[in-house]
């Protein structure tokens, strides 16, 4: 194990599991966060992905396990609880109004206000400033602040959510599929700012299923399929290949790409 | 610390760009076109003095100032339809309220004021709750009231006209502040105009520069993206039917102070003058975008095409058709602008 792991994990799941009725979504999780680190959760379609996003954001309460915030037991009720302990949740192109300014979308529901508040009179300059600043240690440099995020490529626009969670103090940034409506540049854009929030101390949950994107930015790797975990990994002690293999279910692929090869050199 | 570098990408905003980005740059030009072209087939010698500002202004006023709200309902992506009958609904209301039941006329104000807030109240609660479209919702409420406003009043007055409003306490000085004249140079202008003006200020304001302002835009835009990120989009929307029903309100009391009575069948028909007004100062239709002062250059178009058409000696006829042409013109400059501004990615 490495040396960064003498930190003790911000956010774990023990033995966590979730069903729906008589549907088992997700069956006895176990995964640790650490912060300034990237945990990528891999999986197909249907592996219960999207049921473990649910629960670490706050909007399902897990069926059985424990849910440990700096090793407190924790129990959320709805994803504002979740976004109190400082967990947020980017969800693919849900998270900006794109006719709005990017400074606009940038404090959107947290608007800073000046003179008396309760008039809510908005800090312009501040805001204004302050997106722009925060967006360049990103690494994002805009002209303008004033342009309509719309004017944004996929890439930039997740990245400016991102910016936003980590501005607002998230210590636990969870990405649903943030690259997967993303073309090759776009998806490079997204994982830097990836690393950038990394590199701030957040600990970031990649939520993809794409094991190309997961190896560039990861320090852990879990993988789900079936709502199992099959299988997990640490950097320092995994290659791209195997990732691959053992997504793609080992065996499976190795099926597939014998019968692929005959039908080719047909 | 990433250092800071200039990228290839990255174009200057010419300050042409920047004023294409305004939404209300299509209606002030066509605005500016529109007062040439009158002013120029004006056979009065008046439409570009101090008394067909003072025309044109008392047409646009009234307008203007319940615009300026739809303006900011459409932007938070919602309609409006009982505007133009809430302005009859309260002008009868206050108007019996004094000569039927004998209230003063300030009360009678009031209690109008808080009767419109609830109006406006059913509507966007109805709205929310039912998940209507507010087209419909607002579109029932406009039937309902205008079956009111007449059943009631016949009941009251026998008539379809309430009158007698200047016999009630306080008149003169609700008059002053509502109805009066103020005399510039010779040309007698209405204090509805510093209403409007004053409306115009404040609804800017509270668009561009409050908490409140950004919410409207984000409701209308993307309410989902808004509610993910904390704004009260069902709370934002409420307020905004209650601010339109309360403008309009206060332009009905407005007009029966001034004319000291009214008729049955006021205001009908008024709400899509204001929708033109809204759109033609480049308010989106489906929301997310758009201005109050744009929906004031509408409505000021409006008045030029209802002073200027008899000054021209054209049929006053003419003037529905003139706004019918300038609102889809409009809609399509400010369309094309919009993408201007863009910068049409490719």
């Amino acid at each position: 194990m490495s040396a960064k792991k003498a930190v003790d994990p911000i956010l774990e799941l023990k033995g966590v599991g979730k069903s729906f009725g008589n549907v088992v979504a997700l069956r006895d999780v176990d995964i640790a966060v650490y912060p300034g680190q990237v945990t990528c959760v891999l999986g197909d379609n249907g592996a219960g992905k999207s049921t473990l996003i649910k629960i670490l954001s706050g909007v399902h309460k897990q069926s059985e396990g424990e849910f440990l915030i700096s090793g407190q037991k924790t129990e959320f009720n709805s994803p504002r609880d979740a976004m109190a302990k400082g967990i947020a949740t980017v969800f693919q192109d849900l998270a900006t109004v794109p006719l709005m300014s990017v400074w606009r979308n940038f404090f959107l529901g947290n608007e800073p206000k000046k003179w008396w508040k309760p008039l809510g009179i908005l800090d312009t300059k501040f805001a204004k400033e302050t997106a722009k600043t925060e967006l360049m240690n990103m690494g994002i440099d805009l002209r303008d602040t004033n342009q309509a995020i719309g004017t944004l490529s996929g890439g930039e626009r997740q990245a400016v959510a991102i910016a936003r969670a980590v501005y607002f103090g998230a210590n636990v940034l969870i990405l649903d599929e943030p690259t997967s409506a993303l073309g090759v540049r776009q998806s490079g854009i997204v994982l830097k700012y990836i690393l950038a929030a990394r590199e701030r101390g957040v600990a970031v949950i990649f939520i993809t299923h794409n094991p190309h994107h997961a190896f560039l930015v990861g320090d852990h790797f879990y993988l789900l399929n079936r709502g199992r975990m099959t299988a997990s990994f640490v950097r320092e002690k995994v290659q791209l290949d195997e990732l691959i293999q053992a997504m793609a279910g080992g065996a499976e692929l190795d099926t597939l790409t014998h019968e692929i090869s005959i039908i080719r050199q047909d | 610390m990433t250092a800071v570098k200039t990228d290839e990408r990255i174009q200057r905003v010419s300050l042409f760009t920047k004023a294409l980005r305004r939404p209300e740059l299509g209606a002030l030009i066509g605005a500016l076109v529109i007062f040439i072209v009158f002013a120029l087939v004006d056979t009065t010698g008046q439409f570009a003095q101090l008394q067909g500002a003072a025309g044109w202004t008392k047409f646009a006023a009234p307008i203007g100032i319940v615009s300026i709200f739809v303006a900011l309902l459409m932007i938070a992506g919602e309609f409006d339809l009982s505007s133009g009958v809430m302005v009859g609904s309260a002008g009868l209301l206050m108007g019996n309220l004094i000569s039927e039941m004998g209230m003063g006329v300030w009360p009678a104000l009031i209690t109008t004021l808080v009767f419109a807030a609830f109006v406006g109240l059913a509507n966007g609660y109805l709205v929310i709750k039912t998940g209507l479209p507010s087209f419909i919702v607002t579109l029932a409420t406009f039937f309902v009231l205008k079956g009111v406003n007449l059943a009631v009043t016949k009941l009251l007055t026998g008539t379809v006209r309430v009158d007698g409003v200047d016999t009630g306490e306080g008149f003169d000085s609700a008059r002053d502040w509502f109805a009066t004249k103020i005399d510039i140079a010779g040309a007698s202008f209405q204090v509805s105009v510093l209403w409007w003006i004053g409306f115009t200020i404040f609804a800017t304001w509270l668009l561009t520069r409050t908490t409140f302002g950004n919410w409207i835009f984000a409701s209308g835009g993307d309410p989902n993206a808004a509610r993910n990120a904390g704004v009260p989009v069902a709370r934002t929307k409420i307020t905004l039917f209650v601010l339109t029903s309360v403008a309009a309100a206060l332009v009905g009391a407005m007009t029966l102070l001034e004319l000291r009575g009214m008729q049955a069948g006021q205001g009908i028909g008024q709400e899509f003058y204001y929708i033109i007004a809204a759109a033609v100062g480049g308010t989106l239709l489906n929301g997310g975008a758009g201005s109050a002062i744009g929906a004031s250059i509408g409505a000021v178009i409006m008045g030029f095409a209802a002073i200027g058409i008899p000054y021209a000696l054209w049929d006053q006829d003419w003037v529905s058709t003139f706004l019918g042409v300038i609102l889809f013109l409009a809609v399509l400059v400010n369309t094309w602008l919009s993408k201007q501004a863009k910068g049409a990615r490719k």
